[in-house]
């Protein structure tokens, strides 16, 4: 089973237990998509732990897209915003980073 | 609208919840486990009613299998696969009791 | 793509059977699918919206929660079954607070559950194109 910092991940290299993430582990895993992760990635890493924690589901694309917008202004609420961040997907790959599942309906 | 209740009222209520919201124009038909409903036995009363209009529905196959298509209720009508077929037809949007 | 109405029938509590958490999934992906959706929820279902639910004790995921997500999927009917709550001794009280926020009146906060006789209920299901039960 291979792991990241000693914490076990799946074939996709999803977290394989939620509490295993911390934000050392985000940051390895974004060095392996070649992705050094700024304020605007952590804001939404972090969004997206606090509506896990909250609703126990991670985000639809349209529900984070709106939610972002909301938080941090029109400008970011739109998928060409979180797409620059996330290029492999703000649900899929952001989840990862986060160290949640895979979002509901995601394939 | 046509309601299928596949379990036994003695093992669950499927088929008396699905009772507590039919409308007057609904078919329901047994299959599976739900076709021990159609039997004479204690629970034949939650039935009468509907069964003499001619909107109880039982599935043949599921009856043979159980041994118990000489104690179906009257009133009951059998149906094959293709009656099943004929019933989701004529009644639209189907709800099944699990 | 026509809009068609769909109704997810829920009549199993939460967790003593997978029935309501596999319901759930499939609303949040049929959420994409931009339809009217409705949920109803009689018999023991009526205990998926409890309010107070506590996992900690069985190692099960609370799931509950999710239900205050359903607003921001453009979920916003939840019809309870007046009888069902009474044979429970359960009243509006115990339920969860789930609120959507209404797009046509400057996003005001209303409630999406409605409390209804099973012979309400009887009327909403029959105005439906398709109902899925759990």
């Amino acid at each position: 089973m291979a792991d990241i910092l000693g914490a076990e991940v799946d074939e996709e290299g999803f977290l394989v237990n939620l509490k295993d993430w911390t934000e050392e582990i985000a940051v390895v895993m974004a060095k392996g998509d070649d992705i050094d992760l700024s304020e605007e990635h952590w804001d939404v890493i972090n969004f997206l732990r606090s509506y896990f924690e909250e609703y126990q589901i991670a985000p639809a694309v349209r529900v984070l897209t709106k939610a972002i917008g909301k938080q941090f202004g029109k400008e970011k609420g739109n998928s060409k915003y979180l797409y620059s961040l996330f290029p492999y997907g703000p649900g899929k790959q952001g989840c990862r980073f986060a160290g949640l599942p895979k979002p509901t309906g995601c394939i | 609208m046509l309601h299928t209740v596949n379990k036994s009222s003695f093992e669950r209520n499927s088929l008396q919840s699905c009772l507590n919201t039919i409308d007057d124009t609904s078919v329901i038909l047994l299959i599976e486990d739900g076709v021990i409903s159609a039997a004479n036995n204690a629970n034949s009363s939650m039935l009468s009613d509907l069964a003499t209009q001619g909107r109880v529905y039982a599935l043949q196959g599921d009856v043979d299998a159980r041994g118990i298509s000489s104690k179906v209720a009257d009133n009951i009508k059998l149906v094959d696969y293709a009656g099943f077929v004929d019933l989701v037809v004529e009644h639209g949007t189907a709800v099944s009791w699990v | 793509m026509a809009t068609k109405k769909f109704m997810y029938l829920n009549r199993k509590a939460s967790y003593g059977t997978a029935y309501a958490i596999e319901s759930l999934e499939v609303v949040l992906i049929a959420a994409a699918f931009d339809q009217d959706v409705s949920l109803a929820f009689i018999d023991d279902g009526v205990y998926q919206i409890v309010e107070g639910q506590n996992t900690d004790g069985i190692g099960m995921k609370n799931f509950s929660k999710t239900f205050h997500a359903l607003g921001d999927y453009d979920i916003n009917k939840l019809y309870v079954s007046a009888e069902s709550l009474v044979e429970r001794g359960l009243t509006a009280d115990d339920l969860m607070s789930l609120v959507y926020e209404d797009e046509d009146d400057d996003w005001a906060e209303k409630p999406s559950v409605k409390i209804v006789s099973n012979a309400e209920l009887t009327k909403i299901m029959s105005d439906q194109d398709v109902c899925l039960s759990f």
